[in-house]
């Protein structure tokens, strides 16, 4: 009997990883993502349970109090959040459990100061292991969400000797724990190590332009995981291993894809400091007339409405603008008129892949409308109009042959390809890399200027009379 | 403890695996739920929460637990709620009117 609780408490915690792995399973269908999601909800309850059976744990009252602060807190933000700020969401929810990861490092280490055994070394070591990657992914996801919600600069923040004053903190990091290793008792040295893994965290993502931030939020995603797979290490709990690996797996996945959708390495994206300034990466070279084509909303909307086939490349601009509601609304005009009408999603487009696709559903757009980057390319050559609202550097041609431009090797959409480009844009500003794009003034393309929102607003209008 | 330890790393390098394999096939429209998701996952580290405050006495320990329990559970929370708001308004055509 005395072993019944125990292995039932091993056996929820089997049954808890498992119900992970099959709810990410169910997450790569559009039709059975929602399930997946309420199998890893089950799971963590469960798990959650199952702990609360632990004959460790017994004081109900606190930690009662403490899940349903927590609860609460964490309802409110999911329930008020806007679907455009979703990357920040991410980050900020990120930081949280990088933030109990160290925390729970933290208790174990003065846990063993109260008790007269010393901590093992192997213990040791996975204690300080959880308070840097914790401590990293705490500061890291603060200050990538401060840029992302603009409380601070978006640019990248760089000092001389930037990469040898990191370089020292790291080594302070390894030499104040070769110190502990030794000497496990000494907390005034462990809350300076705590300190350090808090810094870095701040020092890692300040020099990161605020275009690149999806990427480092991806990335300190996996760092969680791979903390909270610490903390398992910390309290010898395979469950906690198992979900904190497969969370670290899926975080350096979609990084590696974002990576790879702006065709630069993860090592330029975290120490280029990219998109410094405005203006220093105009191809110098081709300052031949620019000449700039508008046109206005009435014209547009005879070019859409007669087209045989449209192709609509939305950007973040169009987010923002809150006009993906108008958008729709225009494609179901035109579809009306029997034109097809396909969306373009580029993998970065949003401010972090897949972002786009969210809120196009938000706007009711039914996902098979959607099309992915290399689907939809080999399409624009029969594409009639293609029409770009809100984005520019996944649109710019400059990454196909230009290899002085800082996007260069990036993969885009080949909207110059189709017979005709409409681009809806507030001005002539550069996009988050801060490159002009040369797609405005070829002779195919005519720029329709003002707010998304406005402009495709009238835009529907002019089609519904057509 | 040491052989406990590499147990422990075993498990972890296979989970690994097992995560890749799982996350490799799901397609670029759900990254940004699956992002939230696998967040709300890693708000796991709960379970490690639970265990340090566990104990009834008053120390700083159980108050470092106590305060990763409320960010845990911020962080599994708001995670799954937020990821289901996405997911449920993924589509296909709705009934024409």
């Amino acid at each position: 009997m005395s072993d019944f609780l125990p292995s039932t408490i091993q056996i929820s915690y089997l049954v808890a990883a498992t119900l992970f792995i099959l709810g990410l399973k169910q997450m790569s269908s559009p039709a059975t993502a929602r399930q997946g999601n309420l199998l890893g909800a089950v799971g963590m309850l469960i798990a959650i349970v199952a702990t609360l059976l632990d004959q460790q744990v017994v004081n109900y009252e606190t930690i009662a109090v403490g899940i349903i602060l927590g609860s609460i807190i964490g309802t409110v933000m999911a329930q008020k959040v806007e679907m455009t700020a979703m990357p920040q969401m991410v980050g900020l929810l990120n930081g949280f459990g990088g933030a109990a990861s160290m925390l729970v490092a933290m208790g174990e280490f003065w846990r063993y100061l109260y008790i007269p055994e010393s901590l093992p070394v192997d213990s040791n070591i996975v204690v300080l292991l959880g308070v840097l990657i914790g401590g990293i992914t705490l500061t890291g996801s603060l200050v990538a969400f401060a840029k992302l919600q603009e409380l601070m600069t978006g640019a990248p923040i760089t000092f001389p000797l930037q990469q040898p004053v990191n370089a020292f903190l790291f080594l302070g990091f390894l030499a104040g724990s070769g110190y502990l290793l030794v000497y496990p008792e000494d907390p005034k040295v462990f809350l300076v190590l705590v300190a350090l893994s808090l810094i870095l965290g701040v020092m890692f993502v300040i020099p990161i332009g605020g275009g690149d931030m999806p990427v480092v939020i991806s990335l300190l995603n996996s760092y969680s995981g791979i903390a909270a797979a610490v903390a398992g290490f910390i309290v010898m709990n395979n469950m906690l291993i198992i979900a904190g690996a497969l969370v670290g797996a899926s975080g350096i996945i979609l990084t590696q894809i974002m990576c790879k959708a702006m065709n630069r390495s993860l090592l330029n994206v975290l120490f280029a400091a990219f998109g410094t300034g405005g203006g220093t990466s105009a191809g110098s070279g081709s300052n031949i007339e620019k000449v700039v084509r508008s046109i206005d909303p009435e014209e547009s909307a005879m070019m859409l409405g007669y087209a045989r086939s449209v192709v609509i490349v939305p950007g973040y601009g169009m987010a923002v603008a809150q006009a993906q509601h108008a958008v729709r609304e225009l494609a179901d005009q035109l579809d009306r008129l029997g034109v097809e009408v396909k969306y373009a999603i580029h993998p970065v487009a949003g401010r972090m892949p897949g972002h786009m696709n969210v809120l196009l559903a938000e706007a009711n757009v039914p996902y098979p409308q959607l099309y992915d980057m290399d689907d939809v390319n080999p399409l624009f050559e029969q594409t009639d109009v293609a029409l770009v609202i809100g984005a520019n550097d996944v649109v710019n041609p400059a990454a196909r042959h230009d290899s002085g431009s800082p996007i260069y090797g990036m993969p885009i959409l080949d909207v110059d390809r189709a017979k005709h480009t409409i681009v809806i844009k507030r001005g002539m500003s550069t996009g988050f890399a801060g490159v002009d794009n040369e797609l405005f003034y070829k002779d195919k393309t005519m720029m329709l200027f003002g707010s998304a929102k406005d402009v495709v607003a009238k835009l529907v209008s002019e089609v519904k009379q057509l | 403890m040491a052989e406990g330890l590499i147990a422990a790393i075993v498990v972890f390098v296979l989970a690994s695996f097992v995560g890749f394999e799982v996350i490799n096939k799901v397609p670029p429209t759900l990254h940004t739920p699956l992002m939230s998701g696998s967040n709300a996952i890693s708000g796991i580290a709960i379970v490690g929460a639970l265990l340090i405050a566990g104990p009834k006495e008053w120390n700083l320990t159980e108050i470092f637990g106590l305060i990763a329990v409320v960010f845990a559970m911020i962080n599994v929370v708001g995670g799954f709620l937020v990821t289901d708001r996405m997911l449920q308004m993924f589509k296909k055509k709705e009934a024409k009117v």
